[in-house]
Formats: C-alpha cells, sequence, structure tokens
C-alpha cells in the first residue's frame, strides 16, 4: 500500500478533496503525472504530430455516436434501410449523429492515413518504437474490418454488393475458401444472417479489440518516448537534461501540448463540420449515392467499387490478372536468383531458397490469379507491421536522409493515390497496366527497402532537436 | 516540409475532384439543371401538391410522414384537408394507394419507393439527383412499340408511363439515324406536340420543377435546418479557434 499523506487542515478544500481521493486511489494519480504532466514529449513537433490526437478524437466520436445510433438502428434485412431513414427524419437530431457517424467513418480513414505517413517521414517506427508501429499496424487493420462491417449496416445496395464482392473474394482460397466464405456470411448470400453477425461485430467485438489495441498503443509509447521531426532522441543516455533530470529537448505533455491539441482539434472540427453540415455526401465519396435504393440481392449493380479509403488496396487486388502473373513470377525467380547469387548463406540455406521458390511458382501457375489478387491485396497491409526491419537507413528522419529519398516517398504517395484513384474507377485497360505498375511500385518500396534505404550520403543527424521558438 | 504537406494535400484534393464514381444512368440524354430551391417554400408546397395528386397514386413515399410538410409552412388542419388522400391520419407516412402486387401485374415490377430518390440518382459528371429528374420527367413521348404506349429520353424503355401527360399533352420525339464512327445511332432532333394538354409548356416545366424541388426536399427533409445551423457552428468553432489559437501561443512563449 502506498504511503497515507495527510493534509493541513487548513488547506483549501480542493485540496483535501484530492488528497481523499489520492490516498485510496493512487493509481490514477500516478498516471495523471507518468502520461499528462510528467510525459516529456520532445518540443519540436510540427503539424503532422496532431494526427494521433486527432485518431483518438474521431474514436470517441464514432463511439459515441455509434451509441445514439444503435439505440434506433434495427439490424435485421427488412428494416434496417427503413430504421436508418427513421434516424434521419424522425428521431431528434438524429440526421446530424448520422451525418457525425458516417462523416467520421471518412474522417477517421484520413488522419489514421497521415498520422502513419508521419510515421514513415520521421522513421517512428525505428528502434526501440517498433512494437508502437505494431500495435497501431494492427489498429488500422483493426479499423478496415470496422469499416467494411460498419458499411454493410445500412443495407443499401452499394452495402450489400460490396460485402458481396469481399466476402466472396475469401471463396478463392483455395480448399477451406468455399466453407470459410460460408461462415463469414452465415448463408450461402448475403443475407439477415450476415447483417446481424457484422453488426455483432461492428458494435462489439472489434470496437472492444480496437480499445485494447490503442490503449497498447498509448502505453508502448510512452514507454519508449515519442520521436520527433529530428530523429534524436530526447531521453537517451547521452541527451541534455536539467537538474531535476528532465529531458531540455522535452516539455511536458500537459498543459503544452494538450493545449496544442485544442488548436488542432479545433481547425479539425471546422473542417469536419463543414463536411457534415454542408456536404454530408461528399459528392458520392462519403455517402454513396447508389447507398440510397434499398439492397436488391436480384440486381446487381453496374459498377461495384469500395469505398474510397479501401480503393488503393482494391486497385492491387484488381491489378492481378492471369497476365500480371507472369510479372510475379518473374518477380519470384529474380527474388530467387538474387538470394541465391548474391547472398553469402550456407548451401543449405540457397538450396531451402530455391525449393520454396519452385513450389511458390509451380502454386502461381496452378491457382487462379484471383486467389493471388487477394493475397497481394492483404500483403499490401501485412507489409507495413514488418516496415521496421525493413529500413536499415542509418539515420531515422527523412530530413537527414539522402535528397532523393525525399523523392521516393513522394512518388510513393503519388502511386498511393493514383491506385485510391484508379479503384473508384470502373475497369478499363489503361487503368488495368497503371495499377499493376502501381502495385509493383508499392510491393518493390517495401520489399527493396533494405537495399535502397542503405544507399546514398546521410546528413549530419544534429545532437539536440531543431526547435525555433514560438 | 510544409511544402510538401501542401503539395499532397492538394494533389489528394486534385485527386478526389478529378476522379468521378462512376453509376448507372450511363445511357440517356444529357440533364438539364433543375432549377429549384429547396428554400422556396411556396415552390415545396405546390409541388408536395402535384406528388400527392401524381405520383402517390401508384409510389409510396414510406419513410415521409404527411405531418412534416408542416416544414414548408403547413398547418396540421391544411394537410389533413388538402393532401390526405390514402389515409386520416397526419401523422401516417405517405403509401400509395393501390397494393404493390398489383403494380407487378401491370407494370412488370414495383414501382421505386421514393422518399429518397433524389440522393440515390445522382451521377458524377451528368448531374444531381433533381437534375435527373427534372430532365426525366419533362421528355416522355409516344412510343407505340412500348407496351405502356410511352417511352423516355432520360431512362430509354422505362416501364412507367407518362402520369403527367394531361398536363403536358401527348408529345412525340423525332428522331434521324446519322452515321457515328461507322455505327447507325438514333439521335434526338426535336418534340412534335400531338395533343395540347392543359398546360403550357412554360407552366408545365414549372409545376416539374417544383414537384422535382419537393422531392429533393422529401429525401432529407432536415437539409435547411441542417445548412442554417452549419453556419452557427462554423461562427462558433471559428472563434473557438482564435481562442485555441492564442492559448497555445501564451503557453508556448515561455519554450526555448
Amino acid at each position: 500500500m502506498a504511503e497515507f499523506k495527510e493534509i493541513s487542515p487548513n488547506a483549501p478544500a480542493l485540496a483535501k478533496v484530492s488528497n481523499w481521493f489520492e490516498n485510496r486511489f493512487p493509481t490514477a494519480f500516478d498516471a495523471y503525472r507518468v502520461h499528462m504532466s510528467e510525459y516529456y514529449a520532445p518540443k519540436n513537433f510540427n503539424f503532422w504530430y496532431v494526427f494521433g490526437s486527432l485518431s483518438l478524437l474521431v474514436l470517441v466520436i464514432q463511439i459515441v455516436t455509434g451509441i445514439f445510433l444503435v439505440m434506433h438502428y434495427k439490424p435485421d434485412a427488412a428494416l434496417a434501410f427503413g430504421s436508418i431513414e427513421y434516424i434521419m427524419r424522425d428521431v431528434p437530431w438524429g440526421w446530424l449523429i448520422r451525418y457525425m457517424h458516417s462523416t467520421g467513418a471518412s474522417a477517421f480513414f484520413i488522419v489514421v492515413y497521415l498520422h502513419m505517413f508521419r510515421g514513415l517521414l520521421y522513421g517512428s517506427y525505428r528502434k526501440p518504437r517498433e512494437l508502437v508501429w505494431v500495435f497501431g499496424c494492427a489498429i488500422f487493420l483493426c479499423l478496415m474490418a470496422e469499416a467494411f462491417m460498419g458499411y454493410l449496416l445500412p443495407w443499401g445496395q452499394m452495402s450489400y454488393w460490396g460485402a458481396q464482392v469481399i466476402v466472396n473474394l475469401f471463396s478463392a482460397i483455395p480448399f477451406v475458401g468455399p466453407d470459410l466464405a460460408l461462415l463469414i456470411r452465415g448463408d450461402y448470400v448475403v443475407g439477415d444472417a450476415t447483417l446481424n453477425r457484422f453488426f455483432s461485430f461492428h458494435v462489439i467485438a472489434v470496437p472492444l479489440v480496437l480499445l485494447g489495441l490503442v490503449v497498447a498503443h498509448l502505453l508502448a509509447l510512452h514507454d519508449v518516448g515519442s520521436n520527433n521531426p529530428d530523429g534524436v532522441e530526447i531521453k537517451g543516455p547521452d541527451a541534455p537534461r536539467d537538474a531535476a533530470g528532465h529531458p531540455l529537448d522535452g516539455v511536458p505533455f500537459h498543459p503544452y501540448y494538450t493545449v496544442h491539441d485544442i488548436f488542432a482539434v479545433s481547425v479539425f472540427l471546422l473542417v469536419f463540420t463543414a463536411v457534415i453540415f454542408f456536404a454530408p455526401e461528399m459528392g458520392g465519396y462519403f455517402l454513396e449515392y447508389n447507398n440510397f435504393i434499398p439492397a436488391d440481392p436480384l440486381k446487381t449493380p453496374l459498377h461495384i467499387a469500395p469505398v474510397w479509403y479501401f480503393t488503393p488496396f482494391y486497385s492491387m487486388l484488381r491489378a492481378i490478372t492471369s497476365e500480371m502473373m507472369f510479372a510475379l513470377i518473374a518477380c519470384v525467380v529474380a527474388g530467387a536468383g538474387f538470394g541465391i547469387l548474391k547472398s553469402k548463406l550456407p548451401a543449405v540455406f540457397k538450396a531451402a531458397i530455391a525449393g520454396i521458390a519452385v513450389v511458390v511458382i509451380a502454386m502461381m501457375l496452378n491457382i487462379d490469379a484471383k486467389f493471388w489478387g487477394v493475397v497481394v491485396m492483404g500483403g499490401a497491409v501485412v507489409i507495413l507491421f514488418f516496415l521496421p526491419w525493413l529500413d536499415r537507413s542509418p539515420v531515422k528522419s527523412i530530413r537527414y536522409r539522402p535528397s532523393w529519398h525525399k523523392y521516393l516517398y513522394g512518388i510513393f504517395v503519388v502511386v498511393f493515390i493514383t491506385l485510391a484513384y484508379l479503384g473508384v474507377q470502373p475497369p478499363s485497360k489503361v487503368g488495368e497496366r497503371v495499377s499493376q505498375f502501381g502495385t509493383l511500385f508499392y510491393f518493390g518500396f517495401f520489399l527493396l527497402m533494405p537495399w535502397w534505404s542503405r544507399l546514398g550520403q546521410c546528413k549530419p543527424v544534429p545532437s539536440r532537436v531543431t526547435f525555433v521558438a514560438h | 516540409m510544409r511544402k510538401i504537406a501542401a503539395a499532397l494535400l492538394a494533389s489528394l484534393l486534385l485527386g478526389l475532384g478529378v476522379a468521378s464514381v462512376a453509376h448507372a444512368n450511363s445511357e440517356g440524354i444529357a440533364w438539364d439543371k433543375a432549377p429549384g430551391k429547396v428554400t422556396d417554400l411556396a415552390s415545396l408546397r405546390n409541388g408536395a401538391k402535384v406528388f400527392v395528386n401524381y405520383c402517390l397514386n401508384c409510389h409510396s413515399a414510406s419513410y415521409m410522414r404527411f405531418n412534416r410538410l408542416k416544414d414548408t409552412g403547413l398547418t396540421d388542419q391544411q394537410i389533413k384537408d388538402n393532401l390526405l388522400f390514402t389515409t386520416d391520419k397526419v401523422g401516417e407516412t405517405m403509401k400509395a394507394s393501390f397494393d404493390p402486387r398489383q403494380a407487378k401485374d401491370w407494370f412488370g415490377g414495383t414501382p421505386p419507393d421514393l422518399s429518397v430518390i433524389a440522393r440515390s440518382r445522382s451521377a458524377e459528371g451528368k448531374g444531381t439527383g433533381a437534375d435527373y429528374l427534372y430532365t426525366y420527367l419533362r421528355t416522355f413521348y409516344v412510343d407505340d412499340s412500348k407496351a405502356t404506349g410511352w417511352n423516355n429520353l432520360a431512362f430509354p424503355n422505362i416501364a412507367m408511363p407518362h402520369a403527367l401527360w394531361e398536363l403536358q399533352g401527348k408529345r412525340a420525339a423525332k428522331f434521324e439515324t446519322e452515321d457515328v464512327n461507322g455505327t447507325k445511332v438514333q439521335v434526338f432532333r426535336g418534340w412534335e406536340q400531338l395533343t395540347p394538354g392543359t398546360m403550357s409548356p412554360a407552366e408545365y416545366d414549372q409545376t416539374v420543377a417544383d414537384l422535382v424541388n419537393y422531392l429533393q426536399w422529401m429525401a432529407e427533409p432536415a437539409q435547411n435546418t441542417r445548412i442554417h445551423l452549419g453556419f452557427a457552428v462554423l461562427a462558433f468553432l471559428l472563434v473557438l479557434t482564435f481562442c485555441a489559437w492564442r492559448l497555445n501561443a501564451a503557453y508556448w512563449k515561455d519554450v526555448k
């Protein structure tokens, strides 16, 4: 038991109340100090560092609005579409709650993509922050599951056919695929059973996992300390500290970054509410027009596209045609050849590489390209988990890397946005070629990172963070 | 770094702007711009009257309650006296006056519910749902090859007959066969009025504009409140942002 602190009877009332609680629940007070008032964060954060707090804000918005939506929503194939319109019309302020939730879904992906890109720019996943990044990737994966299952709930045409297409992808997996798809749907087509289980996952299962991961993400971050745009360790053994032992290049999270984030939150809310009040459909991107038609299992829409935040990955799925398989086989051959001829591994390993390559190529020739499309789409997300071990650059931050690294990152962003753009377009020959190139670039960027990240002359990293007083 | 961020944001916005969500309605003529304004309450009231008299016979608007029309300036009593044909309770939703199964026999399909029809018919590159409806309701023509005797330029081969034909009169569409890149296509070349309607063409266009305006409003009855409130919220947030900015600066001025 912690030491019982006595307080002077003449102390102010508030101090007495605080003392009473601290003696009975010291953990809460410790947590406040560890995570807020005595958590030292680097003082040179730039605007890229607001998206973590903003993701947390959007998470809270989604949970609170979600709770109110569940009060009126009916997870029933016959009633779901109508219950959304009931929320939009008859529930007082229901339209606002619904638009906050639907806009929040897109906002979540915008802030999370920017947050992840920040990590990429400044090497925030590098040692000792690998687990922070891995938890973050798991959050991203959960978020995708959450968004996908939530999108079925309005039970419009896009909800229905989007779910149908994505669940059918699982049936491309050899042997277990059809049964797996059946297990996910709970029926032979997307139906009431699917709606009910997606509802259950969307409101209970995935949010629980998501919250647990967010806690792990934050605890791990506060254990190792935040990175910063210079990639300099402010709490390292040689880092300068004041008399009390606090890092000179850090400021307590509260109040410095709380006021900073309040400013960021109000700017974010300006944009967020502008969308909610003036363009809740966002030109058909946040709420798709087809989704105002109730789900009809007998009428397939002409063009089925997932919501915008999935489209980069959807493009990669569509890029894998039987023609593209030859390009992938060539990549496997090149990779294995390189491993065998250039590496200094023992002969046993080289033989194993050759063996694995032969097996993979045999599978690639014999299993339908649709399956490999699913593998590529899944791989595009999974590969992010490995980023901490792929990057071998001697410096963390893009600021001190060779200039051409910046252009490479720029091209990566352009490719990602192009893939997203192509994913909302109907299939076309040119689009297919571009997305195939984009897919190869995306994977090349990560898989070749151990090689290219070591190339070039890095600039000297300063011993202290660069900070210009406000 | 700021420059990179700005460039990224710009390319993202550009990507979104250029990207077009392709949807149905890929066939049919280009759409005219619907002239209605959902803030024009007189137009909404007239549109509601036309809707109840002509559309509600076959179509429902089963998420729309009659008494929501109070938002257009009507009273419960006015709604009861003038607009209730299929029910006697103003709190009821708008249900079609006939059996959907009969409709299926007559038209080969159940007429769609019209509650959110204006929101569902938007198409990137072609216009809003209101534009589509405004064009569609003004481009019916007599076509004896169809079961209903009617066809439509905005929705070729539609199963719905021209419900407003008494107002517009019967019209034929003149087509010419043209050679486009080696294939023969029928190109629309104007109208021929066969029988006069009870309205002049200008009056008819105005009536359709009001009806479409009503459909647009009915798809989201809260939209006027939404936009109105939006300005207040943004004004509040501007003040909050200013205060947060100064608060942030006040704390950070001591950090060296």
